[in-house]
C-alpha cells in the first residue's frame, strides 16, 4: 500500500487497525488521551501507545457515568471502553491535565474493566525547579509501575532506543509540516490530520518507515513561489478528529498550513536529549515543548507562541477549533484572540460539540471568512 | 388606604433564628471594608483560593481576598445571571465555571454587590480544589499585571506518594520567598507558627460546630453552614474566628438544651453533596423542611476542617501543605466514598441529595458513581439536582420541585 493509502485507512478505521496489528505482533497496546503521556516509557516496556481520540454521535453507556457537561473526548472514550470496543487494548495511562480527565480515570478504572491502569500525577507548573525534580520522579515511578504491572525490566538502553525512534519520528513529521507549509497544494488537504493519527495508532516503527517513504515521494515538490490567491490557516486548538473540516475550508479556498493542536504540531514538537539521562532528558522535553493550557509555562506563553506560529508560516487567519465543555481551552481563547486582534490576524472560533456543525452551516462560515482575508 | 398592619412576628420562626449570625455580617462586612481600603493602610492585598494556605499571608500582614467568596457572594445576591451574560461577551464560554465568569466580569466592571473586589498586589493559587483557579488566576495575573504565585498539589488517585509530599513541602517554603519578596520583609517564623495554632484552633471549633448536626433534632442545618463557612475560608488564623465560631458552638449547645430545633418536626434527616445553590438556599431549605427533612450536613463546608488530624500543630508550615493537598475534592472518588460513609453514619442520615454542579466540574463528575456505590453499599435513596451554584440560567424550578417530592415519597415510604 503506498504510505497515503495506509494513513488514510489507519485514522479512518483505528480499532481495526490495532486489532489486526496486535494479532501479528502480539504487544501490549496502552491507551491514552493526551501528549502528556509518557509514550517512550510505554514503548521502551515493549507495549505499544495507542491515543483515543473519543468523539462520537451515540452516547449511551458513558451517560450513567458522566454529566453531559463533560467533552465528548471523555465521554466518547468511555463509550467506547464500555461498549467493548477497545478490546485490542491491555490498559491505559492517565497523565493529570484537566478536571475532566482527572475524573475520567476513576471512573474508567472502576468501570472499564482493564487489567493495566497507570495515574502519572504531573506536575501542573512547569516553570520551576522543584516541578522539573517532581517530574522526573513522577517519570521514574511510571517506568517502575509499567515493569510491575507489564512484568518487564526496562533498561536505561532500551529508554534511548526509544527515544531515538521517538525523536526520529518527530523530526520527520516536522519535515512533513515544513514541506505542506511551504507547498501547500503538495498534499491533500486532510493529510497532516491523518499522519498525525497514523502516528499515534501504529506500531512506530512500522508508521517511521512509512513516513520516510512518503518524505521521499514528496523529496521532488518545489516549495511554492507566492503569487497563490489561496489563503494560508492555522488552527489552534485541543484535538482535531475531524479531516472534514480541512477538506470544507480548502474549499473555500484556505489551506490548513500549520496548527498548534495537541493531536497535531505539538506532539511533533520538542526533542528529547540522546546522551543525558534518559527519564531527565523525557522530563526536559515537556519543561520546555509548547505547553497545554492545562498546564502552565508563564501567563503569557501560549499566545506568544501562537504569534511567533502566525509570523513564522506567514499565516493570514486563524481558525480556533474549540472542543465544547474543555475548560483549559476555553479559558484561553479570549486572550489568544486579543493577542491576534492587536495584531490584525483575522481569526474565528468553531465550536465542536460530538461532531462539528453541519457542513454547509460550517461551509458558509469558512467562506465568509476566507474572503475577509 | 391606610397601610398594611405590619405582619406580626411568628414566635416559632424567632424562636429559631440564629442570633451569632449579626455578628457574622459585622465582622465579614469589616473585613471587606478593611479590604476595599487596604491601599490607604498600606497594606498589600493578596487574592488567593478557598484551597490555598492562608496563614502565612495573615501572618506577614497581607489581607487576603477570596473571588470564590465573592462568587458565592454575587450568587446568593442573584447577581449571577448579569454577571456571567458580561463575560460570556468577552468571550468565556457559557460552560466554565460561574464562580470564575462572574469574577472576571465583576473586575472588568467594578459590579456585583460590593462594586468589585480590591485590586490584588499579587495572586496565589494552590490547584487542590480544581484546574479552573489555575486558568481563572493566569487571567487575573494578566488582567492586573500583577505576580501569579502557583501552589501545585498533585491529585491522589489513590496513593499520596513520597514525591508528592517532597514537592508541596519545597512549594510551602517557595511560596514563603515569594511573599518576603513581595511583602520586602523578613518572615517571622514564630508568628507563623502561632497564626497555625489560631487556624488549627479554628478549624477545631468549626468541626465541632458541624458536628452538633449530628444531635436529634439538628439545631442548625448545612443551609446555616452554609452561611458560616465565610470565615473559616476568609480568615482562619485570626483570633476573630476563634472567637465567633466559640460563641456559635455555644449558642448551639444551648439550643440543644433547649430543644430547639432548626427544622420543627425533623422527621428525615438528608445530607447534601457538592456547593449550594446560592441563589436558592431559601427556596430549597423551605421545600425540605415542608417534608420534615432537614439537610444535616454536606461535604463541602467540611472540606475546611476535615483534614484536622493530618495537622501538627508544632510542625504547622510542612503537615499543612500536606494536609491540604488531601482535601475532599482532590482525592479519587473511591476515597470520597470513605468520607461519604463516615458522614452518613455519623449524623445518621437517611438520605442522600447530590447538586450536579455544572459549574464545577472534579466536583460533581464522579458523582454518578458514588451515588451508585451510596445506593449499593448503604441502602438510602438519593437524589440528584442538575444545576448551578451562581447562574441561576441553569435552575429549573419546576422540574426540581417535582423530583424533590418524588424523592421525599421515596423516603416516607
Ligand atoms: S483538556 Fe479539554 S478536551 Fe482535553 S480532556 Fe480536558 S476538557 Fe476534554
Ligand atoms: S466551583 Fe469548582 S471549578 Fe469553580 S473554582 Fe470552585 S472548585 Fe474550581
Amino acid at each position: 500500500m503506498n504510505p497515503f493509502d495506509l494513513f488514510a485507512s489507519v485514522s479512518r478505521s483505528p480499532y481495526a487497525h490495532a486489532r489486526a496489528e496486535k494479532k501479528n505482533d502480539g504487544k501490549k497496546r496502552i491507551g491514552y488521551f493526551c501528549s502528556y503521556a509518557p509514550e517512550e516509557l510505554v514503548h521502551a516496556a515493549g507495549a505499544i501507545p495507542f491515543r483515543l481520540f473519543g468523539a462520537r454521535r451515540d452516547i449511551r453507556a458513558a451517560d450513567a457515568h458522566l454529566q453531559s457537561y463533560c467533552c465528548s473526548l471523555v465521554r466518547g472514550g468511555l463509550e467506547d471502553a464500555l461498549q467493548k470496543e477497545l478490546d485490542f487494548l491491555d490498559g491505559a495511562v492517565f497523565p493529570h491535565t484537566c478536571d475532566s480527565i482527572q475524573r475520567l480515570s476513576d471512573i474508567w478504572r472502576l468501570n472499564a474493566g482493564f487489567p493495566i491502569h497507570f495515574d502519572v500525577v504531573m506536575p501542573v507548573k512547569l516553570n520551576t525547579s522543584s516541578a522539573r525534580q517532581y517530574m522526573i520522579d513522577v517519570l521514574a515511578k511510571f517506568r517502575k509501575d509499567l515493569e510491575e504491572s507489564l512484568q518487564v525490566s526496562i533498561s536505561d538502553d532500551a529508554i534511548v532506543e526509544s527515544i531515538r525512534l521517538y525523536n526520529r519520528i518527530r523530526d520527520r513529521l516536522e519535515k512533513l509540516y515544513l514541506i505542506r507549509s511551504g507547498n501547500p497544494e503538495s498534499l491533500p488537504p486532510s493529510a497532516m490530520n491523518m499522519v498525525m493519527k497514523s502516528a499515534m495508532i501504529m506500531d512506530r516503527a512500522v508508521f517511521l518507515e512509512a513516513l520516510e517513504q512518503l518524505l521521499e515521494t514528496l523529496s521532488n515538490t518545489k516549495a511554492q513561489s507566492g503569487g497563490s490567491k489561496r489563503k494560508r490557516i492555522l488552527i489552534s486548538g485541543g484535538i482535531c478528529n475531524h479531516p472534514d473540516i480541512y477538506d470544507v475550508l480548502a474549499e473555500a479556498g484556505g489551506d490548513v498550513v500549520w496548527d498548534d493542536l495537541c493531536t497535531g504540531y505539538r506532539y511533533a514538537g520538542g526533542r528529547i536529549d540522546e546522551s543525558a539521562d534518559p527519564i531527565e532528558a523525557i522530563a526536559d522535553r515537556y519543561l520546555t515543548r509548547m505547553a497545554c493550557p492545562a498546564k502552565h509555562l508563564s501567563n503569557t506563553a501560549r499566545g506568544e507562541h501562537l504569534l511567533e506560529a502566525v509570523r513564522e508560516q506567514k499565516i493570514e487567519g486563524v481558525v480556533f477549533l474549540l472542543l465544547k465543555f474543555c475548560d483549559p481551552h476555553a479559558f484561553d481563547y479570549p486572550y489568544l484572540k486579543q493577542f491576534l486582534d492587536d495584531k490584525g490576524i483575522p481569526n474565528i472560533l468553531v465550536e465542536v460539540e460530538e461532531q462539528p456543525a453541519p457542513e454547509g452551516q460550517l461551509r458558509t462560515r469558512f467562506e465568509t471568512f476566507v474572503d475577509m482575508l | 388606604m391606610a397601610d398594611a398592619p405590619e405582619k406580626a412576628r411568628d414566635p416559632e420562626k424567632e424562636k429559631r433564628k440564629i442570633k451569632s449570625v449579626s455578628k457574622m455580617k459585622e465582622i465579614m462586612t469589616n473585613y471587606y471594608i478593611e479590604a476595599k481600603t487596604a491601599r490607604d493602610s498600606g497594606k498589600k492585598v493578596a487574592w488567593i483560593t478557598s484551597g490555598g494556605p492562608v496563614e502565612p499571608l495573615i501572618a506577614m500582614d497581607v489581607i487576603p481576598v477570596y473571588p470564590e467568596n465573592h462568587g458565592a457572594m454575587i450568587g446568593a445576591s442573584k447577581m449571577g445571571v448579569d454577571l456571567c451574560e458580561k463575560a460570556e461577551e468577552m468571550g468565556y464560554s457559557r460552560d466554565l465555571c460561574s464562580y470564575a465568569r462572574a469574577d472576571i466580569a465583576s473586575a472588568a466592571t467594578n459590579g456585583g454587590p460590593i462594586g468589585g473586589l480590591p485590586e490584588p498586589d499579587f495572586l496565589v493559587c494552590c490547584n487542590n480544589i480544581c484546574g479552573t483557579v489555575l486558568k481563572w488566576y493566569e487571567v487575573a495575573a494578566r488582567y492586573y499585571n500583577v505576580p501569579l504565585f502557583i501552589l501545585d498539589t498533585p491529585f491522589v488517585h489513590r496513593e499520596f506518594s513520597d514525591a508528592a509530599r517532597d514537592y508541596v513541602i519545597r512549594q510551602i517554603y517557595e511560596y514563603i520567598d515569594f511573599l518576603e519578596v513581595q511583602c520586602g520583609k523578613k518572615a517571622d517564623f514564630d508568628r507563623m507558627q502561632e497564626v497555625g495554632k489560631l487556624s488549627v484552633e479554628s478549624m477545631r471549633l468549626w468541626q465541632a460546630v458541624l458536628d452538633v448536626a449530628a444531635h436529634k433534632p439538628a439545631p442548625m442545618s448545612a443551609f446555616d453552614a452554609f452561611f458560616h463557612l465565610a470565615l473559616i475560608v476568609t480568615l482562619r488564623g485570626k483570633p476573630v474566628v476563634v472567637d465567633y465560631y466559640q460563641g456559635l458552638l455555644d449558642e448551639m449547645n444551648e439550643r440543644i438544651r433547649d430543644g430547639i430545633a432548626m427544622v420543627p418536626n425533623e422527621k428525615y434527616r438528608l445530607l447534601w453533596d457538592n456547593l449550594p445553590i446560592w441563589y436558592k438556599t431559601k427556596w430549597l431549605s423551605e421545600k425540605f423542611a415542608s417534608h420534615d427533612a432537614c439537610l444535616v450536613a454536606d461535604t463541602y463546608t467540611s472540606a475546611w476542617s476535615g483534614v484536622l488530624p493530618l495537622i501538627d500543630e508544632n510542625n504547622f508550615l510542612e503537615t499543612m501543605s500536606v494536609a491540604y493537598t488531601k482535601i475532599y475534592i482532590n482525592i479519587s472518588i473511591d476515597l470520597m466514598i470513605d468520607k461519604l460513609r463516615e458522614m452518613i453514619r455519623k449524623y445518621d442520615a437517611d438520605g442522600l441529595v447530590m447538586h450536579s454542579n455544572r459549574s464545577c466540574k472534579p466536583y460533581s463528575l464522579g458523582q454518578y458513581d458514588l451515588q451508585k456505590m451510596v445506593m449499593k453499599e448503604l441502602k438510602i435513596p438519593t437524589l440528584i439536582i442538575e444545576a448551578d451554584m451562581v447562574d441561576e440560567r441553569q435552575f429549573s424550578e419546576s422540574q426540581i420541585d417535582t423530583r424533590i417530592d418524588a424523592f421525599m415519597e421515596t423516603l416516607k415510604s
